[in-house]
């Protein structure tokens, strides 16, 4: 764009925060894109030496500025987890201190290897992100929707057939700023629950893989209680609860 | 003329299929098979692929062995894989059989390696999943050595190392044609490219086009490297039958099934109509008349930059007849479609070369 335009802005509205994503897959490629095109400043990373991931970003999510893990952590305001979960505990913990942070890791048996630890019912897998990063606060968000629905799906507020997200956290300010990106994204935020309620975006929901508009993703969320999974959480976490 | 030269391949993952109320046996699964790769030959495809699996239902879990059975059935197709599950298999062991295969077959063997969407080979053979990544990246280049600077020597952590190591019978110079199957990861792309290697994209699902950032990664990273271009291909699940409606409702019999089983196996949700539907139309699924599916695959060409594609025509329980159908369809029909619409493209475009270079030349007489 000619910098001559005088009612175009230079660059991104300073307004938006800053995203940084951990991760620079196919959601963290994905989830760059949607961002950067609604007008965030993005920064991302891989497992290592931002030049490792510079090509991949210049193509597939240009815009996006890569650099270490430590440094995105440091310098975002709000930090996307897009890492594969089994990774978690390579996440700069103390540099993410203070910050809001979206989780959005799922347990996949066929990259993580079969863990106990990620599929304990009892326990919901952004609950286990939280009590690793104890200074941040966690929501969880843009996990149950496949990425290639998430690259195609996107549409402005209020399009007719608009799909949405289920997001999921403890505190009311922090899930606004989710349900902000989320709509920033192009989908509508649907606030499902708790963190420990967050279990129901999991594989082995409905919701996991859901390509829903809003009412959808709210009434499959209702449902679960009574789902075979939903059944199967209650169970574990109410001989839990007893002990 | 200038035309985009394409190649057709049928893939196979020796699935299972239905004869009227009876499901076959494995056995005959496996000798199904083979009659199904010589009717390929005999319709004029280029290549008969097959995959690797270890689970019920598939028959597949000796590729080269069934691959040299076809080979000695067949004079002409090529002989590959879709895909070579690498990181469980022993790069050595792979070498031996697909040298072995390229002579018994007077060079027509060919390998795509990859990950591949299933898992059972890592608990089998005694891999660990998470291990993924170094198994593929250290075997890969162990495998690559082999077929392209033998005697080797080589160490890692994967395997026993070699010293000057030289395997018997020898490949053709610089081995045989090795493609790297992707599913989606942008570093699987530049590993492609980092070797030089041809690229197959894996798309089983969501609208192809989703895929066109991925080439243009492949040629760049190609290019950053300084190697030449490689061909880029596409590996897609179908079936084609006379009508679009006969082919969309004996395909959905077995597709349903199928992938609410894989989702409960994984934890996603299942198909619905509505989605088929999607899939069927913008989506990946090549499953029509001859007419659509060729359309479809001139679609590619554009929008992938393909100069290969493969269809796998079987899926579980799909009856016998339902797959010669699609085999004999696709040579005969969609393959010579597709090449015809690719002709009449190839002249558009020469003409509008020609014009440009007139009006260049107008324009130097004027100067």
């Amino acid at each position: 764009m000619p910098d001559t335009q005088p009612d175009q802005p230079a660059g991104p509205t300073p307004a938006l925060p800053t995203i940084g994503i951990l991760g620079a897959g196919k959601v963290g490629t994905v989830l760059s894109r949607l961002l950067l095109a609604a007008g965030h400043p993005v920064l991302i990373s891989g497992s290592g030496d931002p030049a490792k991931i510079a090509l991949i970003i210049d193509v597939l999510a240009p815009g996006a500025v890569p650099m270490t893990s430590e440094e995105v952590a440091r310098e975002a305001d709000i930090v996307i987890l897009a890492l594969p979960l089994g990774k978690y505990r390579t996440i700069p913990a103390d540099a993410l201190a203070g910050k809001l942070v979206i989780d959005a890791m799922n347990y996949w048996w066929e990259i993580d290897g079969h863990r106990a630890d990620l599929s304990d019912p009892r326990t919901s897998t952004s609950e286990l992100i939280q009590s690793f990063l104890p200074a941040s606060r966690v929501v969880k968000a843009f996990n149950h929707m496949g990425y290639h629905d998430l690259d195609e799906g996107p549409r402005p507020e209020g399009a007719p057939g608009r799909k949405a997200i289920g997001i999921a956290g403890d505190d009311a300010p922090d899930l606004a700023a989710a349900a902000a990106l989320v709509n920033a994204a192009g989908f509508d935020p649907v606030p499902v629950g708790t963190l420990r309620d967050s279990i129901l975006l999991e594989p082995g929901s409905e919701l996991f893989g859901a390509n829903l508009p809003a009412e959808g993703v709210q009434d499959a969320a209702a449902r679960f209680p009574e789902t075979e999974r939903g059944r199967e959480v209650a169970a574990a976490r109410a001989d839990e609860d007893a002990a | 003329m200038p035309t985009t030269p394409i190649e057709f391949g049928l893939n196979s993952f020796g699935d299972v299929p239905t004869d009227g109320s009876r499901t076959l046996s494995d056995a005959e699964t496996v000798r199904l098979v083979v009659d199904e790769a010589k009717q390929a030959e005999a319709v004029g495809l280029d290549v008969f692929s097959l995959g690797e699996h270890y689970r019920e239902g598939y028959v597949d879990s000796a590729t080269p062995v069934l691959l040299a059975g076809i080979a000695t059935a067949t004079e002409r197709i090529g002989l590959g894989t879709a895909v070579t599950v690498l990181s469980t298999n022993d790069p050595v062991r792979l070498y031996n059989e697909f040298s072995t295969l390229d002579a018994l077959s007077n060079g027509r063997a060919q390998l795509v390696l990859g990950r591949a969407s299933q898992t059972q080979s890592f608990p089998l053979f005694g891999y660990n999943l998470e291990d993924y990544e170094t198994l593929f990246e250290e075997k890969l280049d162990l495998f690559m050595k082999l077929q392209r600077e033998m005697p080797v020597t080589w160490e890692g952590t994967v395997r026993a190392p070699l010293v000057e190591q030289t395997l018997h019978p020898t490949m053709r110079p610089g081995g045989i044609p090795t493609w790297i199957g992707v599913g989606g990861s942008p570093n699987s792309v530049i590993r492609a490219a980092r070797y030089g290697l041809p690229l197959m994209l894996a798309i089983i699902g969501g609208e192809p086009h989703r895929f066109a950032g991925h080439v243009d990664l492949y040629h760049r990273a190609l290019d950053q490297f300084g190697l030449p271009r490689q061909p880029v291909g596409q590996h897609a699940l179908g079936l084609i039958a006379d009508t679009d409606e006969e082919a969309a409702e004996t395909w959905w019999r077995s597709w349903e099934p199928l992938v609410t089983q894989m989702g409960r196996e994984r934890g996603f949700y299942p198909p619905t109509r509505e989605r088929y539907e999607l899939e069927l139309g913008t989506g990946a699924l090549f499953v029509g008349s001859p007419e659509t599916v060729a359309q479809k695959i001139v679609r590619m060409t554009q929008e992938l930059q393909i100069s290969r594609f493969d269809l796998k025509y079987d899926i579980g329980g799909l009856p016998v007849d339902a797959r010669a159908r699609t085999i004999e369809l696709f040579g005969t029909k969609v393959a010579p479609r597709v090449r015809e619409l690719l002709a009449a493209e190839g002249d558009e475009a020469h003409h509008d070369d020609h014009d440009s270079h007139d009006l260049y030349r107008i324009g130097s007489t004027h100067a």
